[in-house]
């Protein structure tokens, strides 16, 4: 019965996103003031089905009702409660149905705090959020029903057990929250083009919420890299995984965006641009959602795949992002190119800024894409490897973070370069020699961690003058000039993990016999054989590894090798000791003759800064949000209409 | 205008490209041992650990050769094709347990039917790395000469059997 509710409350929501898909758009057109009114309910209206549709799939999977095939598949009997639920979106159909979810309260959001926004706006953008859902229920219901139903089966085949972790409770929602949340810059950009206004209230409008679909992504993705960290058992934080690249590429075009965003609000410059940037975030999206839903490459994060949902999503893709192209290049022109800006000026920084941005994402793009326009061209298989995106990585990130400090001090229009190298000689000078001392204080000086250190403290450094400045000259708390310095301090926090573990990471990969120790930089770890465990789906074998630091008693670590009941999988679950300077980690391979076992263990300095600078970024785009001009301008235009 | 139709030119190319993408298969990987002769190993014999088989002894047979384990899931998928194969006797079917307890290997087989003339235990997995074992279940198809003709990896479909390794087993027999 539940399962049956559901199903029909998504075609209730299909209907309803057409109609709000359909008439808000045809009202803004044909300026028939009913029609737009039609956008705010029906958006609401269909959220509530899509809850409904959400509440019964995770009810079922609470319950565990094996009569639905997804159920069934994704599930089992002996499955902890808190996994259960978060199987709802452990399959291909529940998280295409967390994505409409999520979208549908995208939608909401805009039609609560839209009050401000002239009415044609609001029909637009929601209408155009409306037509995307539509798609989305559309594959749903045409190929991927969450609901299914078949004869009642025993029990389930079980989740998969790498789904099995409390990082996936809150790594795939708030991941969508980013991916998702994109549409709201991306319909605010097809408005302006439909309607052709495009001026510096619909930046204005359009910057919290693309800050904080930003946000949202940078959590999601510092939480994936995280979760794999600790997870596969191989101790690395990104692997070039087409499906980190698919998360990836939206976040450089959404870095771009915000910061073109800024330009077009302050200076009403790089409009068109700025609307090509919106079109392109959340087509990345959508590209994103496409390689990993269709198999078309092969990746850690594929489910079954099925052509029929490929070519579903493919014509999907391309309608939704052919038409906005297509649309973009018929009206950019008409939004205008804004004020004009010197060679060396706050807008060229930006500028280049968003051409360093948006060509990595190209770079990624390509390393993604690269072994299928190969084989597609029947040229051969090969696969794009972490070598190739490092090396074009590294010479664009450093512009990059360089411009990051430099931009922030530098003046709109025209830059006074004799006074910006004054204010900022004394800061290059200190970073330079700190950044050549810093390496020897690991006893192995290389010039990769110079650079590293350098642009790190390159970008403190600037941040502390900026902010000095700010403070001297008297004026008030701002959010938006705060939250974005915190965001750069994020940036040089992470490059600091990424150049450490990079350059002084240890690894040793070894056969230990019961009692052998290793040494492994002041750490010894002592092997003490394993015991076997039995957990409520699985059994497996854990290790016990003494570790001592400098002779001295430190911790004990028990990394465990799982063999899951339902699905025969095998699995490493590693055990770390985490730590402000230094992580060790330690996973256990295969048993070998007589009580050995194969044992990974790594000494990584500083790599925890790699997540906590991704979270100071996502602080400083939410903080961002808060700034007061968003509030002012809404009561503003509230006292106009 | 012009210049704004770029991007839209670039994504219908991507298109173009993702489409037939559709069609291709990323995970059937060549492989480098087609045409060369299979490796060579050693194992003990499930069915009686005393004994043990080389592909020496196979000379002057065509035979397929299936990795599979007691704990691999897709395994079980094409067990039945496999059954159903050795039933009609076209190609005698050898197996290598890879990475797994002969116990639990052996409960398999006494469950859902044995398919296999023989099957070596690969406890440790080293002959599996030499024969490029990724992922389980793989099947070789080797010629008389001991040569790799064909390789699949993942469970074998009732396709891939009448369209790629029977007609080429009836070739390497004639």
């Amino acid at each position: 019965m539940i399962p049956e509710l559901g199903h029909f409350s998504l075609i209730l929501a299909l209907l309803l996103a057409l109609v709000q898909g359909v008439l808000p758009l045809a009202g803004a057109a044909r300026n028939n003031p009913a029609w737009m009114a039609v956008a705010r309910p029906a958006a609401r209206a269909q959220f509530l089905f899509v809850a409904i549709a959400f509440a019964a799939l995770a009810y079922s999977f609470l319950i565990g009702d094996f009569s639905v095939v997804n159920v069934t598949r994704n599930s089992h009997s002996r499955l902890p409660e808190i996994y259960r639920f978060t199987a709802t979106w452990g399959s291909h159909e529940g998280s295409m149905l967390l994505w409409t979810f999520i979208l549908a309260l995208w939608t909401v959001s805009v039609t609560l705090f839209s009050r401000h926004l002239p009415d044609d706006m609001v029909a637009r953008v929601v209408g155009v959020m409306g037509l995307v859902s539509f798609g989305f229920l559309l594959f749903m219901l045409a190929t991927s029903n969450p609901f299914l139903r078949m004869p009642m089966a025993m029990d389930g085949s079980d989740l998969n057990p790498l789904l099995q972790d409390p990082g996936m409770v809150v790594h795939p929602p708030i991941l969508y929250m980013g991916y998702v949340g994109f549409s709201v810059a991306f319909a605010f950009a097809i408005a302006a083009l439909l309607s052709g206004k495009l001026d510096a209230s619909w930046a204005r409008w359009s910057r919290p919420w693309t800050t904080a679909a930003w946000a949202f992504l940078t959590i999601g993705i510092m939480m994936g890299s995280w979760w794999a960290y600790y997870e596969l058992g191989w101790g690395g934080w990104w692997f070039w995984d087409p499906v980190e690249n698919a998360s990836l590429m939206p976040w450089l075009v959404g870095t771009a965006l915000i910061h073109s965003l800024a330009v077009t609000e302050k200076r009403g410059s790089f409009k068109a641009w700025t609307v090509f940037l919106a079109i392109g975030a959340f087509s990345l999206s959508l590209l994103g959602t496409f390689l990993v839903r269709s198999g078309v490459l092969s990746s850690v994060h594929s489910f079954a795949t099925d052509p029929t949902r490929g070519l579903f999503i493919l014509i999907f893709l391309a309608s939704v992002i052919g038409s906005s192209l297509f649309l973009f290049a018929m009206r950019a022109s008409k939004v205008g190119l804004g004020g004009r800006f010197a060679l060396v000026s706050r807008e060229s920084f930006l500028m280049v800024n968003n051409i360093l941005l948006l060509t990595a994402t190209g770079a990624v793009l390509l390393g993604t894409l690269y072994p299928l326009f190969l084989d597609a061209l029947g040229l051969g298989k090969i696969s794009v490897g972490p070598p190739y995106f490092n090396s074009v990585f590294v010479p664009l990130v450093t512009p990059l973070i360089f411009l990051a400090g430099i931009g922030p001090l530098a003046r709109w229009k025209q830059v006074n370069v004799p006074e910006l190298a004054h204010r900022l000689k004394w800061g290059f000078g200190a970073s330079v020699v700190v950044a050549l001392l810093l390496p020897l204080a690991q006893g192995d000086w290389q010039p990769m961690v110079a650079l590293g250190c350098l642009l790190s403290l390159w970008l403190a450094v600037t941040a502390a003058i900026g902010v000095r400045a700010r403070l001297r000259s008297g004026a008030g708390w701002s959010a938006n000039f705060y939250g974005m310095h915190l965001a750069h301090l994020g940036v040089a926090v992470m490059v600091i993990g990424v150049t450490m573990v990079s350059n002084y990471q240890t690894e040793r990969n070894m056969r230990m016999a019961v009692g052998e120790t290793v040494t492994v930089k002041e750490y010894t770890f002592r092997f003490d054989g394993v015991t076997d465990v039995t957990g409520p789906n699985y059994t497996g074998s854990r290790g016990t590894l003494e570790v001592s630091e400098n002779g001295k008693p430190f911790t004990t670590l028990h990394p465990e090798k799982r063999i899951y009941v339902a699905s025969g999988m095998p699995f490493t679950e590693s055990d770390i000791d985490y730590g402000f300077t230094r992580d060790l980690y330690v996973a256990l391979g295969e048993r070998l003759d007589d009580g050995a076992w194969s044992v990974r263990l790594f000494h990584k300095p500083f790599v925890v800064w790699i997540w906590i600078g991704a979270v100071l970024m996502a602080l400083g785009g939410f903080m961002a949000i808060t700034d007061r001009r968003y509030r002012i301008s809404r009561k503003k235009e509230g006292a106009k209409a | 205008m012009k210049r704004f139709l770029i991007p839209l030119g670039i994504f219908i190319v991507l298109v173009g490209f993702l489409g037939i993408g559709l069609n291709l298969n990323p995970r059937e990987v060549p492989s480098p041992l087609i045409g060369k002769p299979a490796p060579d190993f050693k194992l003990p014999l499930l069915s009686d650990p005393a004994r043990q088989l080389s592909p020496e002894d196979l000379r002057g047979k065509v035979w397929l050769f299936n990795v599979w384990a007691s704990w691999c899931a897709s395994c079980r998928q094409e067990h039945d094709l496999l059954l159903e194969l050795s039933r009609q006797g076209s190609v005698p079917i050898y197996g290598m347990d890879y990475k797994d307890q002969p116990g639990d290997a052996q409960t398999v087989l006494a469950r859902y039917g044995n398919p296999y003339v023989e099957t070596v235990v690969d406890i440790d997995g080293r002959a599996g790395i030499n024969f490029g074992v990724y992922g389980v279940p793989e099947t070789y198809l080797i010629d008389k000469g001991g040569i790799i003709r064909y390789k699949h990896t993942g469970p074998l479909t009732q396709e891939i059997l009448d369209r790629k390794i029977l007609p080429l087993v009836k070739e390497l027999q004639s």
